[in-house]
């Protein structure tokens, strides 16, 4: 597609940076996926002492894919960096209160140690994951500072 | 939550364009804070004093908002918002929106949160749960609508709401992000129907 092509369609230097951006959105999706299938799987099992390889697993693998995003993310060059943070922190806060509540729920019900801390970490990774999805998803349609 | 749409069918205004007019609004409204917060309070008071009552309200009345909002947002306004003019439709979006990221999670966490801890109290959590299958089945419908919720359709409602500060919103990106945001909300709309009939199935055991 040539330049003017792109325009007549509607698209701007923004749309023509989203290709070069590294799948950050995705990844977040697929670490928030695996957080909720580790929930799921050890609310199937609440109140039992299953083994909780399968959800320990499904943690660490939402944990490294996190690790992953969070390195790619950091190599964007050019990229809308205030409008990012400004984001993320407003969503760390909300997403922190609701994590809170689950996280009260659990304590409060007296969770076994090992899974509330289980819990706890899938928790965590569903409280920075999904604010950074959010201020990402905002960040990238916002002209870069290089750009004016 | 799809009544904003864009009509991602129809031609956008092209890049050169005068774009149309946008009102003045707030991204989060701020009044609208100390309700959720209360909402939140009253929340942790049913889940910690395991009032039945209480946490019976919270769930059945975060969940009954939740999936009525959802339904007539998605079926009844959304097609006729899709008939409107371009600037009725920005209209609408920027005081409708707003609200929507404090109702939405809120709704959310009262459903959940009450939730998990009346069918702790009422023991259906327990595997031994005659019906224990039927409630596995609303977690796995509950965790792919939150992670279609909260992996596509919230990003692209925030992402329009950014578009739509800009002196030059881009019509044809708005277009594109509220395509993402109906399809979402179409598919979690038809999940919600399948966790009233699992949920009204589990109440009348």
């Amino acid at each position: 597609m040539s330049a003017t092509d792109l325009e007549q369609a509607g698209m701007d230097d923004v749309d023509r940076r989203q290709a070069g951006l590294p799948p950050v959105a995705r990844l977040a999706t697929l670490t928030l996926a695996l957080t909720v299938a580790g929930g799921i799987v050890m609310a199937s099992n609440y109140g039992h002492s299953p083994s909780l390889m399968l959800p320990t697993a499904l943690a660490i693998a939402g944990t490294v894919v996190l690790v992953v995003n969070v390195i790619l993310l950091s190599r964007i060059k050019g990229f809308a960096w205030d409008t990012f943070f400004r984001v993320f922190g407003w969503a760390l806060l909300a997403y922190l209160v609701i994590a809170g509540i689950l996280e009260f729920v659990f304590a409060f019900d007296h969770t076994p140690a090992k899974e509330l801390g289980l819990f706890s970490a899938m928790l965590a990774l569903f409280a920075v994951d999904v604010p950074l999805l959010l201020a990402f998803s905002v960040a990238r349609y916002q002209p870069a500072p290089s750009a004016g | 939550m799809t009544s904003v749409s864009f009509d991602a069918g129809t031609a956008p205004p092209q890049v050169g364009e005068r774009p149309p007019p946008v009102p003045a609004f707030s991204i989060v409204p701020v009044r609208g804070l100390p309700i959720v917060a209360a909402l939140l309070i009253g929340l942790i008071v049913a889940i910690a004093s395991n009032n039945l009552w209480a946490l019976t309200f919270f769930h059945v009345g975060g969940g009954a908002l939740w999936t009525s909002i959802d339904l007539f947002l998605g079926l009844i306004i959304g097609p006729i918002l899709g008939r409107l003019s371009v600037p009725a439709r920005i209209e609408f979006t920027v005081r409708f929106m707003p609200k929507m990221i404090l109702i939405m999670p809120t709704l959310v966490a009262m459903t959940l949160g009450a939730g998990f801890q009346l069918a702790r109290h009422v023991g259906n959590l327990d595997a031994a749960y005659p019906h224990h299958g039927w409630l596995v089945a609303s977690y796995v419908i509950v965790g792919v609508m939150a992670v279609i919720a909260l992996g596509l359709l919230e990003p692209a409602n925030l992402a329009v709401l950014f578009e739509l500060k800009k002196p030059r919103p881009n019509g044809e990106r708005i277009g594109r992000l509220m395509k993402i945001f109906v399809y979402t909300a179409g598919i979690t709309g038809v999940m919600q129907i399948a966790t009233i009939v699992i949920m009204t199935f589990l109440a009348s055991r």
